[in-house]
């Protein structure tokens, strides 16, 4: 059995077709990233997961349970958190840990067992008295994971949990997510970080509504990308964009920082080509290297494909 | 069930306890209220600035005179000397009332000629109170005339009696004191405000931080989150009301004639319409700025001017009159001057209970419509 099976769901809001007809399944355990763009649908589709949204057409499955006919045994199943660490500010840390407990009906031995592992994860023995308001982001993040899964749930699902976080908390949150997962917690985390898309097991990516990629990483990279990526490393990588965007053998071209990625036909090998052309305009050429295409590439190709850019 | 709302209200009531500044708003707003409304709006018309021009001068007149102010009515404020002072007394205010007696007053009463006329001229800005101030007139004028044609009828040894003796006594509030006919409207007013501004204010905040999120994916029913958001405020409001009724009993004089349990009971039938009605509020704003003014709104106004608070619904015309059932404090303000003023039973006013739990029920049913159509346009 999947943890999580989705078959051809749909939402409108009257003719806006928010998600369209789409369908995947979810492995126990697994870490399963949930990608797109602002707007795509992400959104609604977790909210249809969490049993908080009816479908308008299809169904889900989610810990064996249909998110259209049960959901209240939907949200026993699952954890669910987001970008905004819903936790009272105006609450110690304990209060809210006691909070959660109580919502989810947790008593006696096993709700010490949850807190102290809460408190655990989050690093806070100690700090219980605390104000919540007055954590530092990271901890608050941590914390607010620990309370959503208070309750042990087999699920979780996380709305771009590490947006607004430092670098080392983001590190520090993964590994949290990777020993859940290990204890056989199925994680659905939507993120805007492709980085960090790359820690995810199988990854699907949607846009407008529709499904247009999945696989894990590695499939992905082949899959979906038609040449093999070349970084350039330039002073000038504006110009140099627009004079290789003009030349036939270049199927896609994209700036990352102060390089430019393109992507090449698989059997055109001749750097030299494109070294002459940029010299001929006056650019500097500081390497041209084959390089192994990451996410970033595979998306912007998926993504600049539906916009025509 | 039980354990999840008690979550829910424990949280709720630290949250409280933490937020000194609701506190303060939340019992600092109905004593200023009582305060307010208490001490200013009253219809008693009481020391009426009179002026009098005496053209006759004579100890009938000052009889007259004097026999108006021995009451604490009227109060004499200028003794006028000439005609031609009369109107700029009355152009600047300095008097409601002007009395002017003609110089053959006291000829016409001794001589029982013929009647001794006085003019009053009376400032008619505000008709309610000349008319009141009027029949103050009237009503010693007439004392007066009863008093002469008593002397006159001992004198000819012959007794006074009138066909008709009119005989009036005012039930419920003998003397008329207007303060003890508003101090009931003034506690639906107290506890609507603040049942709908602190229910709506408190679910909304939840919106705001996004934490309303996180308790629609538990397994928390709404049924339980609303009841556990509501306790907290339900006793802050009984509490409130109780101090209120304290305080018109002490500052007003204004005491509770009926069943308390009937009140209690009453009062939280109020209650749960008053914060049905933030649960209203709380689903059609999305911040508590917003929140906070269409509650304000809402519950201030409706009770101040439809509720017969101050003004009575009787007198409205139709329209409005069909309008004031916007507002539960109208229902529940005809309950309370039955049981605080009258002391009748549940059967002079179980159809204003009734109304109340109905409209409880419809705004909780327009708020579940609401919130769905909410919902489907995200």
């Amino acid at each position: 059995m999947h943890s999580i099976e989705v078959k051809n769901l749909t939402k409108k809001f009257g003719d806006f077709v928010s998600v369209d007809n789409i369908s995947f399944n979810v492995e126990q355990g697994e870490i399963f990233g949930f990608l797109g763009a602002n707007g795509a649908g992400k959104s609604t589709t977790i909210k249809m997961l969490c049993g908080i949204l009816n479908p308008s057409d299809g169904d889900a499955f989610v810990g064996g349970y249909s998110v259209k006919k049960e959901p209240d045994l939907v949200k026993k199943s699952i954890g669910y958190m987001s970008q905004r660490f819903s936790l009272y500010n105006d609450l110690t840390v304990i209060e809210n840990i006691e909070f959660f407990g109580g919502v989810y009906g947790l008593k006696g031995k096993e709700y010490t067992e949850r807190k102290n592992w809460v408190l655990d994860i989050s690093y806070l023995k100690g700090k219980e008295n605390t104000l919540t308001g007055s954590l530092p982001g990271g901890v608050k993040q941590r914390l607010a994971l620990g309370t959503a899964v208070i309750h042990k749930p087999g699920i979780i699902f996380l709305d771009e949990p590490t947006s607004g976080v430092d670098p080392i908390s983001r590190r520090n949150f993964w590994e949290l997510i990777n020993q859940l997962s290990e204890e056989g917690v199925t994680v659905f985390v939507t993120t805007h970080y492709l980085e960090e898309a790359e820690f995810c097991n199988n990854i699907i990516l949607i846009n407008a509504g529709k499904l247009i990629a999945e696989g894990n990483s590695t499939e992905l990279k082949q899959n979906y990308l038609e040449g093999e990526v070349w970084e350039i490393q330039t002073d000038n990588p504006v110009d140099a964009l627009d004079i290789l965007n003009k030349e036939n053998y270049v199927i896609e071209s994209s700036i990352f920082g102060n390089n430019i990625h393109i992507s090449l036909a698989k059997n055109f090998a001749d750097k030299g080509k494109i070294n002459e052309i940029l010299k001929q305009n006056n650019i500097e050429v500081k390497s041209i290297e084959k390089i192994e295409p990451t996410l970033e590439d595979v998306f912007i190709h998926l993504l600049s494909d539906k916009y025509n850019v | 069930m039980f354990k999840r709302t008690a979550a829910i209200v424990k949280k709720e009531f630290k949250q409280i306890w933490r937020d000194k500044r609701l506190l303060f708003v939340m019992f600092f707003l109905p004593a200023f209220l009582l305060g307010i409304f208490g001490y200013a709006v009253s219809f008693d018309v009481k020391n009426i600035q009179l002026a009098v021009l005496d053209n006759d001068n004579s100890h009938e007149s000052r009889l007259f005179v004097n026999s108006l102010l021995s009451s604490d009515y009227f109060e004499l404020v200028k003794v006028i000397e000439n005609d031609s002072e009369v109107k700029a007394i009355l152009d600047n205010k300095s008097a409601q009332a002007v009395m002017i007696i003609p110089v053959d007053f006291s000829r016409n009463i001794i001589g029982n000629r013929k009647d001794a006329d006085i003019q009053y001229l009376l400032d008619g800005v505000d008709g309610n109170t000349a008319s009141i101030i009027k029949n103050y007139l009237n009503a010693a004028t007439n004392r007066f005339n009863n008093d002469l044609l008593e002397k006159r009828m001992l004198k000819s040894s012959a007794k006074l009696s009138q066909p008709l003796d009119l005989s009036v006594r005012f039930w419920f509030n003998p003397d008329l004191n207007s303060t003890r006919f508003l101090l009931p409207g003034l506690i639906a007013m107290i506890l609507i405000i603040t049942a709908v501004v602190t229910v709506s204010l408190s679910l909304v905040r939840e919106k705001e931080l996004g934490t309303i999120e996180q308790l629609n994916v538990s397994s928390l029913r709404t049924i339980e989150l609303l009841i556990g958001k509501v306790i907290p405020y339900l006793l802050i409001a009984v509490i409130n009301a109780v101090l209120v009724l304290l305080a018109g009993y002490i500052l007003f004089d204004v005491a509770v004639m009926g069943s308390y349990v009937l009140l209690f009971l009453s009062i939280l039938i109020f209650l749960f319409a008053g914060t049905s009605l933030g649960v209203l509020v709380s689903v059609i704003s999305d911040s508590q700025q917003v929140a906070f003014t269409i509650a304000t709104f809402v519950s201030l106004l409706p009770s101040l001017l439809l509720s017969g608070f101050i003004f009575p619904i009787e007198s409205m015309p139709f329209l409005i009159q069909i309008i004031t059932n916007i507002t539960p404090a109208k229902f529940f303000i005809v309950v309370l001057r039955a049981i605080m003023l009258r002391g009748v039973g549940v059967f002079a006013f179980w159809d204003q209970l009734i109304y109340l739990i109905l409209f409880g029920l419809v705004a909780l049913l327009v708020a579940v419509k609401v919130r769905n159509i909410k919902d489907a346009k995200i």
